[in-house]
């Protein structure tokens, strides 16, 4: 991050802290990746890795948030210290939600699978929406380590598009149900897949309002693109 | 620098500058210090907060090298330039120093004694003053038997009550207070600061601090000095949440490279 505490004790007890960071992003990510190979490939072996990254997900949530009060108790961190904290620790919330979501998305894989009707399916079309969401949270994260606020406004702006792709597979799964109620088991399984990609793209969106918390004091959550895109100049 | 319009001001510094002989201690100084409310000076040793501090009730005086220039006006006066009888500002603007400085005398005629001063108040009347002093200084309790026990008598903690007492019972309307906690404990220090924070419904009170996180706690609003400038002047919760200037944020976040 910026400029050095004289403590560099305080330095270094935050570096470790926004690498764990840095790390639980990265599995999440790669969780996620993984869903929706599984997805597009109805691959039953990736889905149970995703269901195995859990574990450490967990582990990290938990590590980062101890780190975390230790820091806030020991050293009364103030302005952009104390938005930075604040701001690591709703993110690392938002990267264990979107590491739950994913999980979803390879248990619900596993399950089309055993039902037998996956051929059966428009999985293709949540493709589009699914690589969406895993290359927003991936920019989310890269432009967290950087601090960048002009991608994550541009993250905001994305996460609207995920959101109609998301209507859009709805009313095509709604045919689907209605032309063959046989489909409909296996629909609902897409239907909660679909979602777990749209709230992914929700906790992408999320670290994006934290960057701008970070940079600009801002807490721009509930507030409009174009009020964001004013507070930013 | 100044962000908060709606409270008025007690104490208007206008265009001030201070030199110690040669050395320009304070460099063009310009803020308002905002009536009933406490606002603090915090910045490095020698930016020039006690210096500040001690224009506000012409300290300086004492020193012929010493000199101030521009103007701190107080309810419509020029302090810098009154006719005023020095004593009577002195009246108007109490100070409480970092060390407890008791008379030695007992603690009634410690609080009597400035009192006198200026006011002709019959033995009751006294005694209810210096009554009413103790019990604003959250001192009454503890003192209120042994009000002929010497000052010097009490606790670190205590004395610097008497002494905030002492002042504020010559009914003074801005009270400044120069790192009044600096030697007490962790105990006492809570209950000054509880005190003041009691204090500013009745005073404009002015404290400068090195501990931050006590102009945090108990100032609405705070100064950021360095150097003989005035570097930044806002509300505290801003100050200390998102400051404007980075020299600023810098200092309160310990990155002082």
């Amino acid at each position: 991050m910026a400029d050095k505490h004289l403590s560099t004790q305080f330095d270094s007890e935050l570096n470790s802290v926004s690498s764990r960071v840095m790390e639980l992003g990265g599995l999440v990510e790669s969780q996620i990746r993984q869903a929706v190979y599984a997805l597009s490939q109805f691959s039953a072996e990736v889905a149970d890795h995703v269901i195995e990254s859990e574990k450490r997900v967990n582990a990290l949530e938990v590590e980062i948030d101890r780190d975390l009060t230790s820091i806030i108790g020991r050293r009364q961190p103030t302005a952009v210290d104390l938005r930075l904290l604040m701001a690591i620790s709703k993110t690392t919330a938002n990267l264990e939600r979107a590491g739950d979501e994913a999980e979803k998305i390879a248990r619900m894989v596993k399950s089309i699978i055993q039902s037998g009707n996956s051929r059966a399916l428009p999985a293709s079309e949540l493709r589009v929406a699914s690589e969406m969401a895993s290359s927003i949270l991936r920019k989310a994260l890269d432009a967290f380590a950087r601090l960048d606020t002009k991608t994550a406004l541009t993250i905001l702006k994305e996460d609207n598009l995920i959101d109609a792709e998301f209507d859009g597979f709805l009313r095509i799964l709604i045919t689907y149900m209605m032309e063959d109620a046989r489909t409909i088991s296996a629909s609902l399984d897409l239907l909660f897949i679909a979602k777990a990609i749209e709230r992914i793209g929700d906790h992408a969106k999320n670290i994006a309002e934290l960057i701008i918390y970070i940079v600009n004091g801002a807490d721009v959550r509930h507030t409009s693109i174009e009020q964001i895109e004013s507070t930013l100049q | 620098m100044q962000t908060e319009t709606l409270t008025q001001s007690k104490i208007s510094v206008k265009d001030l500058n201070f030199y110690y002989g040669k050395f320009h201690a304070l460099k063009n100084i310009n803020l308002e210090i905002p009536e009933n409310k406490v606002t603090a000076f915090i910045g490095p040793s020698g930016c020039g907060k006690s210096t500040l501090l001690r224009t506000f009730n012409r300290m300086y005086e004492l020193y012929p090298e010493q000199r101030a220039e521009g103007s701190i006006v107080l309810d419509g006066e020029n302090l810098l330039t009154s006719k005023e009888d020095v004593a009577l500002i002195r009246a108007k603007v109490g100070m409480v120093f970092q060390k407890p400085t008791p008379f030695p005398m007992s603690i009634f005629d410690n609080i009597a004694f400035g009192v006198k001063l200026f006011e002709n108040l019959s033995k009751s009347e006294m005694e209810d003053r210096v009554e009413w002093a103790l019990k604003k200084a959250a001192l009454w309790g503890e003192v209120k038997d042994k009000l002929q026990q010497s000052g010097s008598g009490l606790s670190g903690g205590q004395q610097q009550r008497l002494c905030i007492a002492r002042g504020i019972a010559i009914k003074p309307e801005v009270l400044l207070l120069d790192e009044p906690c600096s030697a007490l404990d962790p105990i006492s220090t809570a209950k000054v600061e509880e005190l003041i924070i009691e204090l500013k419904q009745d005073y404009t009170v002015v404290i400068v601090t090195h501990n931050m996180q006590q102009a945090a706690r108990c100032s609405d609003f705070t100064a950021y000095m360095y150097l003989g400038d005035l570097v930044e002047f806002g509300p505290t919760e801003q100050m200390f949440f998102k400051p404007q200037r980075k020299e600023t944020e810098d200092y309160i976040t310990g990155r002082f490279g």
